[in-house]
């Protein structure tokens, strides 16, 4: 049997896809009732009244509910889903505003309506009177405090949180040389196509909630929802639909939607839904990326790191759910494939009257990469040395595994880096591009007045971040195998490659196994999808899982077969003898024959009838077994696994429009070993489109109000095929985690990691000037282009070199 | 307030005829997906940006999200669950998705299929940078396009296969 384990097998889920036979949020609940909100027109303001009279008549209008309407544990506030020693000022929403609005988009008064245009009808002549006050906008506004967001949180600092190894001050005054930059990144968002949506039913015959929701984690919501409500977890179903993406945003929960979908329904005795729209997901969801960045770095004549000080802040918006995650995964991940010296970083997370933040895939990575990366190439400009050869000399070296940074990670366990081989990624990179060689690529293309340039960029990533999952495999007594992993799924192809893992791991042809994810009813305990988890944590579970289904269908294979277990194979879903190929019974009478019964439901089930099979000397099932052929595990590792990987791009840069284009993009990466290398390519295709997009064209445009200007896919640019790399190149390399039993590390979100850091590099590359604040358009460029020409004109110089501004 | 006015509309979907009541408001996606009940033409941004909603009307492509279902009276829609072959097996755009991964979420994707069904009628053999401008309209957060060109391409293949009956 061909092992299906790293087969770039087709997905078994398109088939249904491309038929339009999936079953998204949307496509479920025809007889539901609908919702639209009020939600906030200011970004800071308090809420006077709320007048509803004349959405009253409106027809097939059923309920109105504000903040008063809100009974219980449902009145308090939303849930602080991630504290932290440090988040000392933590402050999360209402699921209706009380009192007081913090961001456009807040949500202030539920409708429900037969359906949602009428829903639209009735919110819309809804008056609520507010109050503006004084918004604040962006870090440099947060950091003043000239305004508080939340009166009782002084200077607008959620957290702040140091961490150190090393004493940094020495290290920095002993260096032969000190650079200082200034490094920022703006906002963008998951901006999944499908956005955020819930469905709910309740029952009150048997007093049970069922819903759907849209999400990264259904056990999650599940608990957020039975405690919320009043409900036990086991009167609460949470199902996860086909998800049209998610990318981090659909991980918050819960939504305040996801809350007040249920209860209305509960309240009303009727199927309630949520369905966003696009202008609701850009303003109601969530956002991340914006931080700014001070770095002061001590090296030597050589480009060694000697010691690293990041000071920078984050901006999470108007309430902080997730906790400190984002900026604790920039301070640390930011270190890369690089020893840094001593290295002290310190953040503070601050509140503005803009959308919250949570996890964009990347999660922080993406601004941690273009600070370090962005450091490195200003070292190598300083010194005049290649880029490539800086980075090389800083790095950990294969026979330094286990290295261990002496810092604390975003799981709250050491930051200690299991296995990977940087210098063996960088010589593949190098190769893939044509580094070596690039200097004439780049010299030629001046001589016919085109400005080339070459940039790299390097990430480690946190991986199969815990605390664990699990996965339960039966084997039917059709043959037929089905597994369950509590995790979700968004599009990443889970039930291809948990049944690729299955197939192999229990011997039976992949068609035989169906992997159903993400719905309560068959998994009840599970963590979510995010953080580059799924492969390792549920792929693990299942493994061990079907290991556990295994060692039972030998053991009840045995007896029937009166052999003892050591001697016998699973192959196509046969147990037979070794070497032996007539002694053999199918796993679908194993199981069959692991279930003693009264009675005979069908033929096949004679077998294990009570005059059939058993030993009259034995009970018919043991004290220490149990019926049927089944097997749960559990993976739950000591720390993340960390995958790693280093991307390449040329540009060309338009000499009169400054206009941008990528002309290669080239990618190594290391995620262990590929379970389904068509789907990892994908999943790394996926993301350098969104890397590429964060670089160049998205950004949450909010002006001084707090209105976002471009809440819309007509002015937020999201990449066309025309804005992405017409070929994304990739090598692979696999350095296999010790930490898990299949040597897996995550793959999810890599390719968005160094796209800002590895386009930065080759702009200024192109141009020969600094490139410190991401994305950049082309007027930026253009702006920049003039600035640095003023300047050289000043100096009576011509171009300037100098990468620290 | 008084209830709607309701408006009678006749829609050949997918060739079956379809008689359905709706306010004059009411956009030809809602109604496909709502009053129809076919679901896979999906809504992703209701200002026909995003593509995800695009059936073929009489055979060309266009944005149902952007359309009022009562305009829509006497017209013969296209949606993806119509694009597979009458013996029930995949289209060679559907086929073309599937072998060359297309597609992950999926939600892009009928809007993706029903473009390029059309497309490739007008240019059933095309190069790659016209397959990249094909599907120019629509958008993807997925796939980063790569593999969506390839499965262009992997269609026209299929389809002249198909058509050679071999």
């Amino acid at each position: 049997m061909t092992r299906m384990f790293g087969e770039p097998v087709t997905r078994v889920e398109d088939d249904r896809l491309l038929r339009g036979h999936g079953a998204y949020l949307d496509d479920l609940g025809h007889d539901a009732l609908a919702c639209a909100f009020v939600r906030s027109p200011h970004a800071h303001a308090d809420v006077l009244d709320v007048d509803v009279t004349g959405a009253l008549d409106v027809d097939g209008l059923v309920a109105i509910y504000t903040y008063e309407d809100l009974p219980g544990r449902l009145a308090e506030p939303l849930p602080l889903l991630i504290p932290h020693p440090a988040l000392t000022h933590g402050r999360t929403q209402y699921a209706l505003a009380r009192g007081v609005v913090n961001h456009v988009g807040e949500p202030v008064v539920m409708v429900v309506a037969r359906d949602r245009y009428l829903a639209e009808d009735a919110a819309e002549r809804i008056i609520v009177t507010y109050r503006p006050l004084p918004a604040v906008v962006g870090i440099p506004a947060a950091r003043a405090a000239e305004h508080l967001v939340h009166p009782d949180v002084p200077g607008n600092v959620a957290a702040n949180l140091v961490q150190a190894v090393g004493d940094v001050e020495s290290a920095l005054a002993g260096a032969a040389h000190l650079l200082e930059l200034d490094l920022s990144i703006e906002r963008s968002a998951s901006t999944p196509m499908e956005g955020r949506g819930v469905l709910a039913r309740w029952d009150p015959e048997s007093h049970r909630l069922r819903m759907w929701t849209s999400t990264q984690t259904s056990t999650g919501v599940r608990a957020a929802v039975a405690a919320k409500l009043g409900l036990a977890l086991v009167d609460v179903d949470v199902i996860t639909p086909d998800v049209g993406g998610g990318f981090g945003v659909k991980i918050m929960h819960p939504w305040p939607e996801e809350l007040l979908a249920p209860w209305a329904a509960m309240l009303l005795g009727r199927p309630v839904k949520f369905v966003e729209d696009r202008r609701e997901h850009f303003i109601s969801s969530a956002h991340e990326r914006a931080q700014q960045h001070h770095v002061r770095v001590g090296f030597d004549n050589d480009g060694h790191v000697l010691g690293l000080d990041v000071r920078f802040w984050h901006d999470h918006g108007a309430y902080i759910p997730y906790g400190l995650i984002v900026p604790i995964i920039t301070s640390t991940q930011l270190l890369g494939p690089y020893k840094p010296g001593a290295y002290r970083v310190e953040f503070d997370s601050l509140y503005t009257n803009t959308l919250m933040v949570t996890p964009y895939r990347g999660a922080g990575r993406p601004q941690g990469v273009f600070v370090m990366e962005r450091t490195m190439d200003a070292i190598a400009a300083f010194l005049g040395l290649d880029r490539a050869l800086v980075r090389e000399r800083n790095f950990i070296r294969p026979d330094e595994m286990p290295y261990d940074h002496g810092l604390m990670f975003q799981d709250g366990r050491p930051l200690i880096y299991d296995s990977g081989d940087y210098p063996a990624s960088l010589e593949k990179l190098k190769k893939l591009v044509g580094w070596d060689e690039f200097e004439h690529v780049r010299d030629a293309a001046r001589a016919d007045g085109r400005r080339v340039g070459i940039g790299l960029a390097c990430y480690v990533e946190g991986t199969g971040v815990g605390p664990y999952e699990g996965g339960h495999v039966v084997v039917e007594t059709t043959g037929k195998v089905k597994v369950a992993t509590g995790l979700t799924t968004q599009g990443q192809g889970h039930q291809t490659v948990f049944a690729q893992i299955v197939a192999d791991e229990l011997g039976v042809p992949m068609a035989d196994v169906e992997v159903v994810t993400g719905d309560t009813r068959r998994f009840g305990y599970a963590v979510g999808t995010f953080a580059s988890r799924a492969a390792v944590m549920s792929g693990s579970a299942i493994a061990l899982a079907a290991r556990a289904a295994r060692a039972k269908a030998l053991k009840v294979a045995a007896e029937a077969l009166e052999v003892d277990a050591g001697d016998l194979e699973i192959v196509d879903g046969i147990v037979r003898v070794v070497g032996s190929p007539g002694a053999a019974i199918s796993l679908g009478t194993v199981a069959v024959l692991s279930n003693p019964l009264r009675y005979a439901f069908d033929d096949a089930a004679k077998a294990a009838t009570q005059f059939a099979v058993g030993d009259v000397s034995k009970p018919p099932v043991a004290e220490d077994d149990e019926p049927g052929v089944e097997g749960r595990g559990f993976f739950s590792p000591m720390q993340s696994t960390f995958a790693s990987g280093m991307h390449a791009v040329v540009v060309e840069t338009d000499p009169d429009t400054a206009e941008i284009k990528i002309l290669r993009y080239c990618v190594v990466h290391d995620c262990g070993r590929l379970i389904n290398p068509r789907i990892v390519e994908g999943q790394i295709h996926g993301g350098v489109a969104q890397g590429v997009g964060g670089a160049l064209y998205e950004r949450m445009v909010y002006d001084e109000a707090g209105q976002l200007q471009n809440a819309s896919f007509m002015d937020f640019l999201m990449p066309y095929v025309s804005e992405v790399p017409e070929r994304v190149e990739i090598d692979h390399l696999e350095t296999p985690s010790p930490l898990n039993p299949l040597g897996i590390k995550g793959a999810g979100e890599a390719g968005v990691i160094p796209g800002a850091a590895a386009i930065a590099s080759a702009i200024q590359d192109a141009e020969g000037f600094a490139i410190t604040a991401m994305p950049i358009s082309p007027s930026d460029l253009f702006e920049l282009r003039r600035r640095h020409e003023r300047a050289a004109r000043a100096n009576g110089g011509s171009h300037e070199r100098s990468t620290a501004e | 307030m008084t209830e709607e006015q309701l408006h009678d509309v006749r829609l050949t979907v997918n060739g079956a005829a379809h008689q359905v009541r709706v306010p004059a408001r009411r956009l030809l996606s809602d109604c496909l997906r709502h009053d129809v009940r076919l679901t896979g033409t999906h809504v992703g941004c209701e200002h026909g940006v995003c593509g995800a909603c695009t059936v073929l009307v009489d055979g060309t492509p266009a944005r149902s999200c952007l359309i009022l279902a009562v305009t829509a009276d006497g017209l013969d829609i296209t949606t993806v669950e119509g694009l597979t072959e009458a013996d029930g097996s995949l289209s060679p755009v559907q086929q073309a998705f599937e072998d060359c991964h297309g597609l992950q979420c999926g939600f892009c994707t009928p809007g993706f299929l029903t473009t390029i069904t059309a497309g490739l009628r007008r240019k059933p053999d095309p190069t790659e940078a016209e397959a990249r401008e094909m599907i120019g309209g629509n958008l993807c957060r997925c796939t980063g396009y790569q593999n969506i060109v390839r499965s262009v391409l992997r269609a026209a293949e299929i389809a002249r296969a198909r058509g050679s009956g071999s």
